[in-house]
């Protein structure tokens, strides 16, 4: 795979040629496909590789979807200066929301729950959004519910994406994503995995390669159970279904214990270097299970993403037990 | 001493759909023990095979995450509440508003 690499190396990403220096929003998106040589060594036959998806400015694949639901909204009219950008998130999305926001100059509110971590709540507000805090005991139901009575308060007033039903948060992994591991495989995979949450990345990703190749395999992993540690991932059966979320597309859907993403946090940092989050190892393990049903000896290039690093996870119990 | 436990939504499918369940009990640990006990199914969501707490679940005495406190041995007083709280809030997630 020395040529892909090379390419890499040759091809740095290109930048708007008049610009000097570029702007922020033109570092989300092509990020490196980084090859796994260590930990995926008992499966000779398959090569491992993963979008590192935390090399976009507001570190997460989220960056990708929230531009693309900002700039669309710009397009439709929806979104206007003066607009307030309204959403409800704890994670990934409120951070990509509020730091494009920021760099464009828009206003941004996020209903969240009180449970979320000190240390969102102050990468949230050091981009200027203002925050609204929905009882904890009430989770993610509670911040979504609050969002929608003050939109619906004064639709007026906001510009409201709802990445769970908006098309431009699929589409922005079928215009970028998919295409960029089109190239920087050179078309040569064989398989792709990936979580689901909004379900935005495998939607996006797997209608464009099965456009650009039908025998591409399409795997989506959830989490086993309605009650898990797997932060962005949701349990289609129990949860509310995106309505983006189309489960036909996946030519296989496997379950992934958090203990099991856990153990793989462990390894990936200690074995690749890699300090991804819970979420971006549990893609690995279920790449895992898939490298495992292949029949034997058949040779398979395996691409997933790990969506942020761990460094939002820091805290969790598992780095303290084995 | 008489707790309430506050089971996550979840997790209220495997406790006859109830949001809490009172228990008589001295400690964390035995309060969650009861639990596991009168909601047998409940028990693999929350422990690992060899007993001890999944490493995801959170569990907090009042607003208290007991792993700061004395974890399944902290004493109860009567009128506490146990919150169990899966951590994908984004780490150390506290159960009360406005924290």
């Amino acid at each position: 795979m020395s040529a892909i690499k090379n390419s890499i190396l040759a091809e740095p990403h290109s930048y708007p040629a008049a610009a000097v220096g570029v702007s922020v929003l033109d570092r989300i998106g092509n990020t490196p496909l980084l090859r796994l040589s260590r930990v995926g060594r008992e499966f000779p036959e398959v090569e491992f590789y993963a979008k590192a998806e935390w090399f976009n400015p507001g570190g997460s694949v989220k960056d990708r979807p929230a531009l693309n639901m900002i700039l669309e909204g710009e397009r439709s009219g929806q979104l206007r200066p003066g607009k307030i950008i309204l959403d409800s998130t704890s994670g990934n999305t409120g951070i990509a929301y509020a730091m494009i926001a920021a760099a464009k100059g828009y206003h941004v509110e996020l209903c969240l729950p009180a449970s979320a971590t000190v240390e969102r709540k102050r990468i949230l507000a050091a981009y200027g959004a203002e925050l609204v805090l929905t009882p904890g005991d009430e989770g993610s139901d509670g911040a979504i519910r609050r969002v929608r009575e003050i939109y619906a308060a004064d639709p007026d007033k906001y510009f409201y994406p709802d990445q769970y039903s908006n098309a431009a948060n699929w589409r922005a992994h079928y215009q970028t994503t998919a295409l960029e591991i089109w190239e920087q495989t050179r078309g040569r995979l064989t398989h792709f995995v990936a979580g689901l949450g909004t379900s935005g990345t495998f939607v996006g990703v797997t209608r464009r390669l099965k456009e650009l190749n039908p025998a591409i395999r399409c795997i989506s992993l959830q989490p086993d159970s309605a009650f898990h540690g797997l932060e962005g991932w949701k349990h289609m059966a129990t949860a509310i279904a995106p309505k983006i979320y189309d489960p036909s597309l996946a030519d296989d859907d496997l379950p992934v214990r958090t203990e099991d993403a856990y153990k793989m946090v462990k390894r990936l940092a200690r074995e690749e270097g890699l300090l991804v989050s819970p979420s971006g190892a549990a893609a690995l393990a279920g790449s895992f299970q898939v490298a495992k049903a292949l029949p034997r000896g058949q040779r398979a290039i395996l691409v997933t993403l790990f969506a942020d690093s761990g460094d939002k996870y820091l805290s969790e119990r598992f780095w303290e037990e084995d | 001493m008489a707790v309430k436990v506050i089971i996550p939504t979840p997790l209220r499918p495997y406790a006859n759909r109830q949001e809490s369940v009172e228990f008589d009990a001295r400690t964390v640990g035995e309060a969650l023990a009861g639990l596991t006990t009168e909601y047998e199914e409940l028990r693999k969501h929350l422990y690992t095979d060899d007993g001890k707490i999944r490493s995801f679940v959170n569990v907090y005495l009042n607003d208290e995450d007991i792993r700061y406190l004395q974890k399944e041995n902290t004493q109860i007083k009567d009128g506490d509440t146990i919150s169990i709280v899966p951590s994908i809030a984004g780490g150390s997630a506290a159960p009360a508003a406005g924290r």
